[in-house]
Formats: C-alpha cells, sequence, structure tokens
C-alpha cells in the first residue's frame, strides 16, 4: 500500500481515514458520508494495514476486537460447561486414575469426554490457559494497536483543520462574526477550563483529553491481575494445602518448612438455649442443634536454626494460638483455618483380664492405641504381652492380620495371657467385639471395658502472595474505568475566514449534552453563530421518511 | 521527498518487525510458561535428581542417631514407608538381603517409617529380621522435607550427597540390586 497525500500536501500511513493534518476525508467512504467516524481520529489503526509477513498476520489477528471478544465468549461457555459436572476437587476420589474412573462411571460417556477435554480440572487445563494467555495477548496487542496512534494524534493535533472536516462534525454552524469573536471566545472558554490554543485565523479548545486513556489504563489494570493469576501457578507463591491434626500429636506443616504444629484439642460447642442464649430458643427447637464454635488450640514450632528436620529437641515454640473459623493462626506470610473435624477417633482402649468360667477380674489395663508397649503388668502377678498390633485391621492374609491405614479405626491386638494358672501364657487375637482363639481355647479372656477417644481437625494451610497484585490490578482497572465513564474529552474549533465568517465545530467521546452546555455559554458570550446537532437533524430526516413511508 | 522517503519506510518496517517479533515472542513465552507450569504442578516434588539431599537426623530402634550428612562418602539408600503399605513390606526381605551384600561396599540403607509407634516398627522389624537401621519420622518432617506423596517412595543418595534417583512404587529384588550398584562409592 502506498501512503496518501492529501490535497494540503501532508502524507499520511495508508489506511487513514482523516488527514493528521487538516482533517480532510481521504477515503471515498469517509467522502461520501454527512458526519467523519471520530474513532481513533480517523489515524490508520496499523493492524489494518499491514499484512505482509507471518507476524504481521499473527499480531493483525490479536489486534482484532472481534477476535478478543470471541475469546471471551468462548471463555465464559467453556466456564458454563464446567460447571455441569462437579470439578474433580468435588469428587470423591484423590488419585488420577479413580477420578477419571469416577467420571466414567457415575456420568456415563459424557463423563468420559467431559474428562478426557480437562473440564473436570477447567482452570487447570491447558486450553483453558492457553485461551486467557490468547486474551492477554489480545488486550495488550489490541490496546497497543489503538493507543499509539491516537496518543500521537492528538498529541500532533493541528489548530487549523480543513472546513470540510469541520462541516462533517457532529456540532457544526457558521454565520458571521464580530472582530473580537475569538478573543471573547477564548476569554470564556477559558474561564470554563478549557485548554486553548490559537494559531493564525483558528482556535483549538480542549478538555479532559486524559478520559481517552480510560480504556487502556483498564486493560492495564486487567493485564496486571492477570499476571498476578499467572503467579499463582509458581512455586512458592500460593499455597493451599490441607492437614489433619489429631489432639496431641505434632506434625510438620506441609509446604511451610521449618515450621511444625500440635494439637491441644479440639472443641465443638453447640448453642444450648440457656445462660443468655433463650432467645435462640424457638429457633433451636426447630432446627436441633445449632453449632456456635470450632476451635482447635495449637501451638505453633519453629525450627530452631541449625536445627535438622527430624531432631527432637530441635523445636521452639513460636505461639500459642486458638484457631477458630474465620479467626485462622497467622505466621509468616502462612495462614492456617479451621475448615473441617472429625470427633472421636479411637485413642486407648481399656480392658479386664477376666477368668472366663468365674468372670472374676485379675486386673485392668489400658493400651495406648497411638504407642502401645510390649508388655503390661497387673497387679496379682498377671502379664499380658502384646505380640501385634494392627490399628486398621482389615482381614488375614497368609495367616498375618493386615492393617489398611496407621490409624486405630479398627485395632486388632494379638496378644498373650499369663496369670499365675498359667504360666506358659494363653494365645489371643482381640478386636473389637471380637475374640479369636488361634492356639485352642483359653480360660482367660480380655474383656472391653471402655475407650478414650481424640477429635481430628481439619486445618487448612493458606498463603497467597499474589494479592497484592491482584488488588493494585484491581485498582487500576477501577481507575481506567472511573476515567473513561466520567470524565469527557471535549473539544471546539473555531475559525474566522478573511470575510469574518465563523466556523464552528465540536466533538466530544461522550456526553454531548455536556459539551452543548459549555457551547451555549459560549456562543452567547461571544456571539458566536448558531449550531446545529447534525445527528439530530439525520435521525430527524431518517423519521420523517419513515413516517412519509408508513403514510404512503 | 520520495526518494528520502522509501528507505525511511524500509527502516520502519524493519523496525516495526522487530518490535513486534519480541513483543509477541515475551508475551507467547510468559504463556508457555504458565502452561508448562500448570501441567507439573501435580507432580511437583521439589526435590529433583540432582539436588542436594536434605540432611535430617532421625532415631532408630536402638535409640542411635542417623544424620544423613553422617554418612557422606557412601551411598544411601533412604526408603519410605509404613507397615499398613503393602508393597512396602513385600520389598522389605529383598532390601535386606542386598544390604548384606551392598553394607560391605560402602552403601548405607535408611528405611524411615512414617510416624507409627515403636511397637509397631519393632515388632516388624523382630518379624522380619531386618538388620538394616530403621528409623521413625515422628513428626512427618523429613517426609515433608523430601515432598513425599505415595509409599514406598526410595531416594537413591550418592556419595557426594546428591539425588542419584527418585523411586515410587515397589521394587523387585534386581531393581534393588541395580540401584545399590549405582550408588555405591568407586
Amino acid at each position: 500500500m502506498e501512503n496518501l497525500q492529501c490535497q494540503c500536501g501532508h502524507m499520511n500511513p495508508p489506511g487513514t481515514n482523516l488527514c493528521e493534518s487538516c482533517g480532510r476525508s481521504l477515503t471515498e467512504k469517509e467522502q461520501n458520508s454527512k458526519l467523519v467516524d471520530m474513532r481513533y481520529e480517523g489515524t490508520a489503526r496499523r493492524s489494518q494495514t499491514y499484512n505482509k509477513s507471518i507476524i504481521d498476520k499473527i499480531w493483525n489477528f490479536f489486534s482484532s476486537v472481534k477476535v478478543g471478544v470471541s475469546i471471551i465468549i468462548v471463555l465464559l461457555v467453556a466456564a458454563a460447561i464446567g460447571t455441569i459436572l462437579p470439578q474433580q476437587a468435588f469428587v470423591p476420589a484423590t488419585t488420577e486414575a479413580t477420578i477419571k474412573d469416577y467420571y466414567a462411571d457415575t456420568y456415563g460417556s459424557i463423563g468420559r469426554v467431559y474428562h478426557y477435554l480437562g473440564f473436570h480440572d477447567l482452570y487447570s487445563s491447558f486450553w483453558f490457559i492457553a485461551l486467557v494467555g490468547m486474551l492477554a495477548i489480545s488486550l495488550i496487542i489490541a490496546s497497543l494497536d489503538r493507543f499509539v496512534p491516537l496518543y500521537k494524534s492528538l498529541k500532533n493535533q493541528r489548530v487549523l483543520r480543513h472546513p470540510s472536516f469541520m462541516d462533517k462534525q457532529r456540532i457544526y454552524g457558521s454565520g458571521a462574526g464580530a472582530e473580537d469573536t475569538l478573543e471573547k471566545a477564548e476569554v470564556k472558554l477559558k474561564e470554563l477550563k478549557y485548554n486553548i490554543r490559537t494559531d493564525k485565523n483558528g482556535l483549538l479548545a480542549e478538555k479532559g483529553r486524559f478520559s481517552r486513556w480510560g480504556p487502556y489504563v483498564n486493560h492495564i489494570g486487567l493485564i496486571i491481575f492477570l499476571f498476578g493469576v499467572m503467579l499463582r501457578m509458581m512455586p512458592g507463591f500460593y499455597v493451599d494445602e490441607s492437614l489433619w491434626l489429631r489432639e496431641g500429636e505434632t506434625r510438620a506443616i506441609p509446604e511451610v518448612p521449618g515450621y511444625y504444629l500440635e494439637s491441644k484439642g479440639f472443641e465443638l460447642e453447640n448453642y444450648t438455649g440457656e445462660g443468655g442464649e433463650e432467645v435462640f430458643g424457638e429457633a433451636l427447637d426447630r432446627v436441633g442443634t445449632v453449632a456456635k464454635n470450632y476451635q482447635t488450640d495449637v501451638v505453633l514450632y519453629q525450627k530452631a536454626e541449625d536445627a535438622l528436620p527430624g531432631a527432637a529437641d530441635g523445636q521452639e515454640m513460636v505461639k500459642e494460638y486458638p484457631i477458630r473459623v474465620n479467626q485462622p493462626l497467622k505466621f509468616d506470610g502462612y495462614a492456617i483455618y479451621q475448615m473441617d473435624y472429625r470427633l472421636d477417633e479411637l485413642k486407648a482402649m481399656t480392658f479386664a483380664l477376666t477368668n472366663k468360667e468365674t468372670e472374676e477380674s485379675l486386673g485392668e489395663l489400658t493400651i495406648d492405641l497411638i504407642d502401645p508397649v510390649d508388655t503390661y503388668e497387673l497387679e496379682n502377678g498377671a502379664t499380658v504381652e502384646l505380640l501385634g498390633y494392627y490399628p486398621d485391621f482389615s482381614g488375614f492374609e497368609d495367616g498375618e492380620p493386615q492393617t489398611a491405614t496407621p490409624l486405630p479405626n479398627n485395632p486388632g491386638f494379638l496378644v498373650k495371657l499369663i496369670t499365675p494358672e498359667t504360666p506358659e501364657g494363653e494365645t489371643s487375637f482381640i478386636t473389637i467385639q471380637n475374640t479369636v482363639e488361634p492356639l485352642g481355647d483359653n480360660d482367660f479372656k480380655l474383656t472391653f471395658l471402655s475407650a478414650d477417644t481424640r477429635d481430628v481437625s481439619g486445618l487448612t494451610v493458606r498463603k497467597d502472595s499474589t494479592l497484592p497484585i491482584l488488588g493494585l490490578g484491581g485498582l487500576i482497572f477501577m481507575i481506567g474505568v472511573a476515567q473513561g465513564m466520567y470524565f469527557n474529552h471535549r473539544r471546539f474549533w473555531i475559525q474566522q475566514k478573511a470575510d469574518g465568517t465563523i466556523l464552528l465545530a465540536g466533538h466530544t467521546n461522550k456526553n454531548w449534552f455536556g459539551l452543548k452546555k459549555d457551547l451555549d455559554q459560549v456562543v452567547e458570550y461571544a456571539s458566536l453563530p448558531a449550531y446545529t446537532d447534525q445527528q439530530d437533524e439525520i435521525d430527524k430526516a431518517e423519521k420523517a421518511e419513515k413516517e412519509g413511508e408508513a403514510l404512503s | 521527498m520520495d526518494e528520502r522517503a522509501v528507505p525511511q519506510k524500509n527502516d520502519k518496517k524493519k523496525k516495526r518487525a522487530v518490535i513486534r517479533t519480541v513483543i509477541l515472542a515475551i508475551l507467547v513465552a510468559a504463556v508457555g510458561y504458565t502452561i508448562y507450569n500448570s501441567a507439573t504442578a501435580e507432580e511437583v516434588s521439589l526435590l529433583e535428581v540432582g539436588d542436594k539431599a536434605p540432611d535430617f537426623t532421625l532415631v532408630d530402634l536402638e535409640g542411635n542417631n542417623h544424620k544423613l550428612s553422617d554418612y557422606e562418602g557412601q551411598g544411601v539408600f533412604l526408603n519410605f514407608w509404613g507397615t499398613w503399605c503393602k508393597p512396602c513390606v513385600k520389598e522389605m526381605p529383598a532390601m535386606d538381603r542386598q544390604y548384606e551384600t551392598f553394607s560391605n561396599e560402602g552403601v548405607q540403607v535408611l528405611a524411615i517409617n512414617i510416624a507409627q509407634s515403636d511397637f509397631e516398627v519393632q515388632s516388624f522389624a523382630d518379624q522380619y529380621g531386618l538388620s538394616f537401621p530403621i528409623v521413625i519420622d515422628k513428626t512427618k518432617s523429613v517426609m515433608t522435607a523430601y515432598s513425599i506423596r505415595p509409599l514406598p517412595t526410595t531416594v537413591l543418595v550418592n556419595p557426594e550427597g546428591n539425588i542419584q534417583r527418585i523411586i515410587t512404587g515397589e521394587m523387585t529384588e534386581q531393581d534393588i540390586e541395580g540401584f545399590m550398584e549405582e550408588i555405591k562409592p568407586e
């Protein structure tokens, strides 16, 4: 494409609609239209002009607003589809294979396709991230392609424009003027806080140009926001882990190197309807139990500076804290929240060693299920030897008792009962409500008396270093919105020809009513010629034409 | 004017192509890196082959301290396990047989139990007659430091104290022999 030379002699880049210098219409379309298209000041959007190399083609693709809007629509549709079946975080499966099977088993072939396409973990699926990335690229390139020419054009704009530019503005007027018309107009416009530039017989008044940058500031905010979201995927910026902590346990906090957490106790408190809570009585009668407080009392320890992981004496207490819902334990950029609980996990079991026949007790023993020992001495010379302990007994394999997990959900004990009467001992395998005597009938047995339990706290470990970045992005976004929405870019061009005729044109990017109000004051003060709103005229003419058609 | 405009135009064109290429390359790289990060986020073990193996100290069933850095110069075969984990239990006897051969050649085995009681670990060791030291990671701090997820996981530490290999899942006796050969000091 060739450069376009305007009649005024100025060379314009190809694709220009209105001469950069004088404002004459350069394209046939512009020449034939009644009003000029002032978008981007009639400058060439570079994207639409060069289309030669592959880089230019990619660039032009992303520069298109149509493409940007299409990406947004595709993202919206994908996000909507992502809500049809539950996301993987909410299905009862943990490993990759079981998750896949869950979707296939529960939802059939739809579930299989859903999982295959990555809808089960939408925000982490590569194509979703790729689309968001493309949206970011589109935002940046489309903004650059429009901002740079617009900025240049507004920065270099001339005071004197060609009459053909002026009479195609929406606000236009012409008529006789006095000698001091321009000076008076300048005084009034200055009073109205316009910036004035004059050149020979012309005047340009301008106000609120920065409003034109609103959309670009807004896009910068969005880009910063997306950058923050991107950082979340980098290690170290974002932690979201869960930790099950049992009463009395001390555990290293996952993803938080060097810190340990001990649970002193978990408490679930319900509303009682008594002691000042009578006011809730009616509601409690209606719905039953209502939780008042979930609380885990914890102690936070930090590894001593030179201590190694695993060293028993390498921990220093940092603080004690009661973690409650919405009152997390905060330290070093991390927060630990109360999220879940399980009540009454077995902790210890108490048995009596009894003679089967006489039901006489030889004493009691308590087995700590967390830390059992191998021998329990009873008072009257009897001993219980623990031969095997299976915290979550799941059956026998090759005659060996098995445990499914390390948690005491279904404890099984292989014990030898030694009493003065049976000095060689009797072997017995005990699980809850069941005793097996593998080596023949015994004279003695262990009778279950009672169990101690403890509660488990479900805690969430969080860290989000991207929040300030997200906040900054959001703030800039809002500044951009306000800049573009609540301020207007208003301009007036006034020219006085040699014969004294005044040409007057006005333009704003929004709020034409406000522009006219300003202009009315200037017209009155400086006795400018009356102006018309040419858009109104066009609308009226069209309306009349339509009515005419309807009548005939 | 035209003669001057042509070279200027070519310069501009070149500049434009360079700027566009650079901007596009940066943006594509950022998006690509994000996708890569999210794709590998699942198996993100903070440890990688070639890293320095995090030092730790744990107590074995006899009450002896085992500090990883004390074994520098020897290959260390770190096996994370629990009695409830069937593949862990299966590979133990094979590890014990290979340990007998390789312990004379400078390979140390440390079996790290995940937070079980002394009684369970001791009776397991007695039952299988295991001769290598078994330590218990009561607070799961070593497990966290090594970001161990599934059991069994075996971490091979070479004589220089660096991670030679990370194996998740059950190993056969031949595997174990090969791995011990790999970290044997020269």
